[in-house]
């Protein structure tokens, strides 16, 4: 079997330019531009319905775009999708698993896919049975299968062909806290082993933990892109004070407190509590205080990712 | 895990793509080889019950000029049935469930494979399973000493192109296909194909447009050829069955091809 070698490729792992997706008349990606750098690890956040699959779909050479522009690892998916694909891992959203096969066959037929040898695809299914901790599993169905199990089976068979760029959509949605933190632990270690992740979801700690850059994505369109930090700080300030006040009724609503601090720093007033987005949180407190305001309950806290997220998405939902 | 540069696979040919799929369903087959056995006892049943049952009571029979008993003028129908019937069973049910429940096809696409290798590969699987069936009950119709002429041994890749045209068009229908009720369709156009193929009587029991219309389905095109092959009675007719089943499932690639571009590559 003759192996070839693929010399120096594009630093560029993806590039987007003006990229569009529209199914019918509905436009489910709106114009973006993306680029991802070989090793990094890059998310695309955003809610329901913001077209974050429908973008990762178009990175897999398997949804063909409707405008703009799209290189995957250098080449056009409308030309070379099977030869881009070949290096392409990719964890879908929903579980795609051959329900027929046993946990190694569908680890073993898939490598055959891609053109991997016998022998070879069958060291490697070992190796990654380990990685996901499913080799005691490899004779058992599909179906009798946990959450977590069929999407570390699915991240495995996402690796069996050691791709250049990974791509994950929402590959914890759905799972346990325990399941979650077993599969972070495996994607930080594969990013430590130099592969390029493109990551999407809606979760934050998954996005501040795994992520070096991201994007927060809206209704088709980029909203704002930086590193974590990056992000915090452009459009969040440090700290957030959350203030609670006891009675708020009809004659004392939470609106008429809020206008007694809103030149504190910017204000998003909550059902049960206010927000106060400054730098520092002891001296809002303070002030509060000096007011003559009386808030049953005060809290500190550094400013998230949720809050840039929140900020920017807006805390209507989507579905 | 990864390197910078690794060793990349070239990409498969269409053949080994096409085989690959094959294993695959292979695969799956081996732990449940009884429900193969199903479809081929099937035909057996009839040609037992009808050919050699019902034969009893009919007198020999003159085909092309060649008197031969009624249960040799069935058994090369069954012989069609059975690469009919199998190849039905793959390309409809178990089509419609890879493309619409389990998104196998949709896995397969994040690979090197395209639509045009999953159309060949399942295509050629529902053509192995058919004419696997038609092996085995030529096997019984050599044993019971039904086979008349070398000819008989191209009843083989008769029964291949038989497998492959209904595979192929099968597989095509069951893209339009949106619930399991659709599929009565099929049997609908199954059972009538089945009974009025000249596979138990003569296409001559049929006057004027009823027998032209009979003489242009495909499982009559498929069951003459294989009577013509057994029989050893090969004319022109044998090569018109051959072109009209190999015109037919090379439409059918065609058309399943394009619609699993339209289904899946949205
Ligand atoms: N195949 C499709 N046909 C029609 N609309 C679609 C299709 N796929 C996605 N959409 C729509 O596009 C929008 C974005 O979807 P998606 O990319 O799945 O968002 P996300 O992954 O961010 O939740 C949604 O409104 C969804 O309903
Ligand atoms: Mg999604």
């Amino acid at each position: 079997m003759p192996l070839y070698r693929v010399g120096a490729v594009t630093e560029s792992m993806i590039l987007a330019r003006g990229l569009r997706k529209s199914f019918g008349d509905f436009e489910a990606v709106k114009g973006i531009d993306v680029d991802v750098r070989r090793g990094e690890a890059f998310g695309f956040l955003g809610p329901n319905g913001a077209g974050k699959s429908s973008t990762m779909r178009m990175i897999a050479s398997v949804s063909p775009i409707s405008g703009g522009s799209l290189q995957i690892l250098g080449m056009d998916p409308a030309t070379d999708g099977p030869a881009i694909r070949g290096r392409l891992g990719v964890c879908p959203q929903e579980d795609t698993l051959d329900n027929e096969l046993n946990v190694r066959d569908n680890l073993y037929i898939y490598g055959r896919y891609f053109g991997i040898p016998k022998g070879e695809v069958n060291s490697r299914v070992d190796e990654l049975l380990e990685f996901v901790s499913l080799t005691e599993k490899a004779k058992a169905k599909v179906e009798d299968l946990s959450g977590g199990m069929k999407r570390r089976l699915t991240i495995a068979r996402s690796l069996v062909n050691r791709p250049d760029l990974l791509l994950l959509d929402e590959p914890t949605t759905g799972l346990d806290p325990q399941a979650r933190h077993v599969l972070w632990d495996q994607l930080f270690r594969l990013k430590q082993a130099g592969v390029t992740l493109v990551i999407t979801t809606h979760y934050m700690d998954e996005a501040e933990q795994l992520c070096d850059r991201l994007v927060v994505m809206d209704k088709g369109l980029i909203a704002a892109e930086g590193s974590p930090r990056q992000l915090i700080e452009e459009h969040s300030t440090r700290e957030v004070t959350e203030l609670r006040f006891g009675i708020t009724d009809e004659t004392n609503p939470h609106e008429l407190i809020a206008e007694k601090v809103e030149d504190l720093g910017r204000l998003e007033v909550l059902p049960d509590r206010i927000l106060v987005y400054s730098p520092d949180g002891e001296e809002v407190i303070a002030k509060v205080h000096e007011r003559g305001l009386d808030p049953i309950g005060v809290l500190v806290r550094r400013s998230t990712l949720e809050d840039v997220f929140l900020k920017l998405t807006g805390r209507t939902l989507v579905d | 895990m990864a390197t910078t540069t690794h060793p990349v696979h070239p990409p498969l040919g269409p053949a080994r793509a096409a085989w690959l799929l094959v294993t695959r369903s292979y695969t799956v087959y081996r732990q449940q080889w009884k429900l193969f056995l199903t479809g081929f006892l099937e035909p057996v049943f009839f040609l037992f019950s009808i050919g050699i049952g019902v034969g009893q009571l009919v007198a020999d029979f003159e085909v092309g000029g060649q008197s031969i008993p009624y249960a040799e003028f069935v058994a090369p129908g069954m012989l069609a049935v059975s690469a009919f019937n199998g190849a039905l069973m793959d390309s409809t049910y178990n089509v419609f469930f890879k493309l619409k429940y389990d998104k196998l096809y949709d896995q397969m696409l994040a690979t090197p494979l395209t639509t045009s290798d999953i159309a060949r590969g399942e295509i050629l699987w529902g053509q192995l399973r058919g004419s696997s069936y038609s092996v085995a009950f030529l096997l019984l119709m050599w044993a019971l000493g039904m086979l008349h002429s070398w000819t008989a041994i191209l009843a083989l890749p008769a029964a291949l192109l038989i497998g492959f045209a209904f595979s192929a068009v099968c597989m095509a229908a069951t893209t339009w296909m949106t619930s399991w009720q659709d599929f009565d369709k099929i049997t609908l156009l199954q059972l009538p194909l089945f009974l009025f193929s000249a596979t138990f009587f003569p296409i001559t029991a049929y006057d004027g447009w009823l027998r032209w219309v009979v003489e242009v389905t495909p499982l009559y095109r498929g069951v003459v050829l294989c009577r013509e092959l057994t029989l050893g009675q090969v004319g022109w007719e044998s090569a018109v069955s051959v072109v009209y089943l190999v015109v037919m499932g090379l439409i059918g690639l065609a058309v399943v091809r394009r619609r699993l571009d339209t289904l899946l590559l949205t």
